[in-house]
């Protein structure tokens, strides 16, 4: 080795990493979410500090970030048009995969705190995060962007800019609503740091969406056991009917 | 109240679904419809996927059925041995109807085709019904007398001739048993018991006396509905056991009072009233057919292009 890189090693490395380094330590109000039969949604709070071994660098103030994204499907965009004088779906793209719930917080607007190069390497807006899995959207943007205006009318995906509080450049939290209609699967959540739009530290976690008790109990009944299940939904539709049939006689006397 | 479904994954209002059940009850007593042509849309519209609704929907036909035909059995007003002949027909339809679904599906379009076939029978079943009552009742009102339905026509003609004594009629089973196959075909394809279809064809047609005509169809429905339910859980596994059972209390309840409205009041005014109620809903359908919507794109989660 030169003795100059070896100078700069010992000199000048540790301090310049020193300086640069900005870390993510994080909390999450739960980490897990159940499903319960009374399930209408749940808040999760998204927060955590930014640890730092030197004062904070002057310039542009510090960014952040924060995605939860539920599980990937495939899904079909389909059109509507006007033939033989009624609405009738003529063409359909497949989307590889597109989250079914995604959720974007931030700081500020979301093209002043990320750039367009970190978006496309880390696919972190809502639209980038469908292109990124899915990749072979042909007549792409149309479709996509109409996959994204659906969803976002039904909340399943939602744009939170400006929806992190971040104290003194040190302290941060963000609060992301799920909606009832969750899926179940591990929700990704990414926190960004960034500065002038480029991302100086990111930290991943899940939060796992499950169901429990009895509505766990049905849907593993319903797919491990279909005809057993089936029969059960008939038992209860003829008892119930029956019952009800006995009830109502009774009445009348 | 809010209560998530398990297998349709999404939160629904408990007493909406309640409220729903019972009001498609009610009409299933009075009508002996099973009431799958007025649920299913309505599930769609409470936010249920459709293929959920579809299939949950065929369950809480049975329970409705079941109950409402209990009521016709302490009158008795149901003919087995037509019933038995109308199953025949149904079971090999419903059979059939979801090997044709399914033909479908693979070709694209499915969605057009159900809701263009209850567009049509729908339009054609009320009309025809609407007319036909209308005339009957203003014969009545002229002559304070109820004219004789038409006696023979092409179907006393043909073989194979059988004695329906509680319907008091001796026909071939040959028209009743390609009326239990169309249904059978429109239950899997449009997703209902079919009974809005099988009760004029069994007045119209068969010639069978309107009193028998319900519990009977009925009788059919339960049986093709419980083989459509048990298909659904077993190929795609969308039957909702807790939507089923909120549809199901709201239901069977419904289907009392149905039947007990519908006993008090006169056959032609029943016919009416379910010719307008059919009508509605195949203008409804209709209407969404022709009138552009707001969101020309639809999102289908899963790879069915």
């Amino acid at each position: 080795m030169k003795p100059a890189i070896v100078l700069w090693l010992v000199l000048v490395w540790p301090f310049a990493a020193f300086a640069q380094t900005e870390e993510i330590v994080l909390g999450l109000s739960h980490d897990e979410v159940a499903i319960t039969a009374t399930f209408t949604g749940t808040d999760i709070l998204i927060f955590g500090a930014v640890k730092r071994d030197a004062p904070i660098a002057p310039g542009s103030p510090l960014q952040v970030v924060i995605t939860v994204s539920g599980p990937s499907t495939p899904v079909t965009v389909r059109h509507k048009e006007r033939r033989y004088g009624i609405w009738i779906n003529t063409e359909a793209v497949l989307v590889d995969a597109a989250p079914s719930f995604y959720a974007v917080a931030t700081t500020g607007p979301l093209q002043d705190v990320l750039s367009n190069t970190e978006d496309l390497r880390r696919s972190i807006s809502i639209s980038r995060a469908i292109r990124s899995v899915g990749a072979k959207v042909e007549n792409s943007a149309d479709y996509t962007e109409a996959l994204i205006r659906v969803r976002a009318a039904e909340g399943q995906y939602q744009v939170l800019e400006g929806a992190v509080d971040l104290e003194q450049q040190t302290l941060f939290r963000a609060q992301v609503a799920l909606p009832a209609n969750l899926i179940e699967g591990t929700y990704a959540t990414r926190i960004f740091l960034t500065r002038d739009g480029n991302v100086i530290d990111s930290f991943e976690t899940g939060i796992e969406v499950q169901k429990v008790g009895l509505e766990r109990w049905l849907f593993n009944l319903s797919h491990d056991f279909p005809l057993l299940y089936g029969l059960l939904s008939l038992t209860i539709a003829i008892v119930a009917g029956w019952s009800a049939s006995a009830a109502f006689q009774s009445f009348r006397r | 109240m809010q209560i998530y479904l398990p297998i349709a994954e999404v939160s629904v209002n408990a007493f909406l679904i309640l409220g729903l059940g019972g009001l498609v009850g009610v009409l299933s007593g009075m009508f002996g419809v099973g009431g799958g042509f007025l649920i299913t849309p309505l599930l769609f519209l409470a936010g249920i996927p459709p293929a959920v609704a579809v299939a949950t929907s065929a369950n809480q036909i049975v329970a409705s059925s079941f109950s409402a035909l209990l009521a016709h059995l302490r009158r008795k007003t149901v003919d087995f041995p037509m019933g038995g002949v109308l199953l025949i027909g149904g079971l090999a339809g419903s059979w059939l109807g979801v090997y044709v679904f399914n033909y479908l599906k693979s070709q694209g379009q499915v969605d057009l085709l159900v809701k263009l076939c209850y567009v049509f029978f729908l339009g054609i079943v009320g009309s025809l019904m609407l007319v036909e009552s209308l005339r009957a009742l203003w014969r009545q009102r002229k002559t304070g007398k109820l004219p004789p339905r038409t006696k023979h026509n092409w179907v006393h003609n043909l073989p194979f001739k059988m004695k329906f004594r509680v319907s008091g009629l001796y026909i071939s089973v040959i028209p009743p048993i390609l009326v239990g196959l169309l249904v059978g075909i429109l239950a899997a394809i449009m997703g209902v018991g079919g009974g809005f279809i099988m009760v004029p064809a069994m007045i119209y047609l068969l010639g069978m006396p309107t009193k028998v005509v319900i519990g009977t169809s009925l009788f059919q429905i339960i049986f093709v509905t419980g083989f459509t339910t048990l298909l659904h859980a077993v190929t795609s596994n969308t039957v909702d056991i807790v939507l089923a059972v909120l549809l199901i209390l709201g239901g069977v309840i419904g289907a009392q009072i149905g039947t007990r409205i519908g006993a008090r009041m006169k056959a032609e005014q029943l016919r009416i009233l379910l010719a307008l109620l059919v009508l509605a809903v195949c203008g409804q359908l209709a209407f969404d057919l022709l009138v552009r919507p707001s969101e020309l794109f639809s999102v289908d989660a899963g790879a069915a292009a």
